[in-house]
């Protein structure tokens, strides 16, 4: 079908995007589980012999604690989004087509802007003498300002705040897929409202809740810079102890081990994703 | 059927979506001192900025990076895109696949693998480290953005064009370019916002010969507070709106 003279066109692209993703993408990950199996060197970063060390730090009770605190703190801050996002989504779905345009546009406006300068923002709102404890002590509310920055909390509002529309948007279009008649159908059928919501609505919209939840877990265990700017030193996150074991311990073969760790618990989300999305295939079909 | 609850909900988001940056707007503008209290209109937080050589300095390094990386992904990420959609080959899936994992890879990911790389060949960290980097995180959102205009696309034009005598140059000149002209730019920009936003991948792939704004903002605000970095968000705000408006302006032109 293709005439000779496309031919090198065709070659030229395929080997230049080949070559980037082979040389800047898997040779890249193919050094890090190299590296996670051996052994830590001050000077060189890596040496010899290899070993499964890092991978044995990782229960280290004092890392383990660490990531189970981070775990905890991404799976409330995914929970939180979730509950706000899901009915979210439901009501901008409702609105009227031309308005849900603007509606997205202002829900996307805000995560244009640098999401280090929104994060202080959050600072200016949350701190001790901060705006929050301003208004609510003005008001009587309470006595004493309370500490809200440095805290657990303040960590988890800030990753709510800037990861809550990648929760938002993959809902927003499992809702707008959702076919009016599969809900006229579920209610002639005799089912009230929550036997709907149970047995149609959810079920349709769950590989839109798994693809959020995807979007929204695994950077909560990455974003360093919430915690530096909002949790102190004890609410810590993976991508802390990450980063802390790269440039600062220059430990790499446990910094690499504890980014496989994230890898793998993508892996693990995205296999979830695409098996919810062939049940509901086969569901349909 | 009742509609306040759902409107009222919706708003209540909206404002909960919008308060910092709207604190962070105002206080940009604030005289006092503290950086809490209100103390009057001033601008001595634009000017300070403005003062402040290593700040202005990391401004255009950083705009100069995004500008090269987003060029530089849309340009590869276009034709990547035309390759997946009109030519069969060996490992397409695999090709495909490997984009999907960039895209979803946590950051820091993408960042330790990349500073290893560059550490191993003895690249020098700075604007050529920033740049691969940048393009790597880039590329797969032009190709996907690109890739959903053509599977919109209408295939008999190109063909038509070919019977018409069409050279494939001038067919892709004249028909598939400005067809997927609005996807190029939505790529451009798209990649432009990511590598001016982006935090993690530069912390760990920049070197003291290229400082960028993320990363000078990164060190004022670790330590307390900055009344400085009110008056560049807010500038960083209008500009993100300025941009993001010419896009939608050039996209309603183009559909004329």
């Amino acid at each position: 079908m293709h005439s000779i003279r496309q031919q090198p066109f065709k070659t030229a692209v395929l080997a230049l995007v080949w070559g980037w993703l082979l040389f800047l993408v898997l040779a890249p990950n193919l050094l890090v589980v190299g590296a996670s199996v051996m052994t830590r060197d001050p000077a060189t970063f890596l040496s010899l012999p290899l070993n499964l060390d890092a991978y044995r730090q990782l229960f280290d009770p004092l890392y383990l604690d660490v990531f189970l605190h981070s775990l905890y703190m991404a799976a409330m801050t995914t929970l939180i989004c979730l509950l706000i996002g899901y009915p979210f989504a439901w009501a901008l779905s409702k609105v009227a087509r031309q308005r849900q345009l603007l509606l997205i546009f202002l829900l996307i406006v805000p995560f244009w802007t640098n999401s280090l300068v929104r994060t202080y923002a959050l600072k200016l709102i949350l701190a001790t003498n901060g705006l929050l404890n301003k208004a609510l002590l003005s008001v009587g509310l309470i006595e004493e300002p309370l500490q809200m920055l440095y805290t657990e909390g303040a960590v988890i509002i800030g990753l709510v705040y800037l990861l809550l529309p990648f929760m938002i948007l993959p809902l927003y279009s499992v809702f707008d897929d959702l076919r009016q008649e599969l809900l006229l159908a579920s209610h002639d059928l005799g089912a009230g409202r929550l036997a709907t919501f149970v047995h149609v609505i959810v079920p349709l919209t769950l590989p839109g809740v798994l693809a959020g939840v995807m979007l929204v877990l695994l950077p909560a265990m990455g974003l360093f810079f919430v915690p530096d700017i909002l949790g102190g030193s004890r609410n810590l996150l993976v991508g802390n102890v990450i980063k802390n074991q790269f440039l600062d311990a220059r430990n790499w073969p446990f910094g690499a081990a504890a980014s496989i760790l994230l890898t793998l618990a993508m892996a693990l989300l995205m296999f979830a994703h695409k098996l919810s999305k062939r049940r509901l295939g086969e569901e349909g079909a | 059927m009742k509609t306040w609850l759902p409107r009222t909900y919706l708003t209540l988001v909206y404002i909960l979506l919008y308060v910092p940056i709207v604190v962070l707007v105002v206080f940009s503008f604030n005289d006092a001192r503290t950086g809490y209290d209100w103390g009057g209109l001033s601008l001595r937080w634009y000017e300070a900025l403005f003062n402040n050589t290593a700040m202005v300095r990391a401004m255009w390094n950083s705009l100069w990076l995004a500008l090269s990386a987003a060029t530089v992904s849309t340009l590869i990420g276009a034709l990547t895109a035309l390759a997946l959609h009109r030519y069969r080959f060996r490992g397409k899936r695999v090709l495909n696949g490997m984009l999907f994992v960039v895209m979803m890879s946590p950051e820091i990911v993408l960042a330790i693998s990349l500073l290893a790389l560059f550490l191993l060949v003895g690249l020098q960290l700075g604007y050529v480290s920033l740049l691969l980097a940048h393009v790597t995180f880039c590329l797969p959102f032009v190709v996907i953005t690109v890739m959903a205009r053509l599977s919109g696309f209408d295939e008999s034009l190109p063909e038509a064009a070919r019977d018409l005598g069409a050279s494939d140059f001038i067919m892709t000149r004249t028909v598939l370019i400005p067809a997927i002209m609005p996807a190029l730019l939505a790529g451009w920009l798209l990649g432009f916002t990511l590598s001016l936003d982006d935090v993690v991948v530069s912390t760990f792939v920049s070197g003291p010969s290229y400082e960028i704004l993320p990363l000078r903002i990164y060190s004022m605000v670790r330590v307390g507070l900055k009344p400085e970095v009110n008056a560049l968000g807010t500038l960083l705000l209008v500009f993100s709106l300025v941009m993001l408006m010419l896009s939608q302006w050039i996209l309603i032109r183009s559909k004329r």
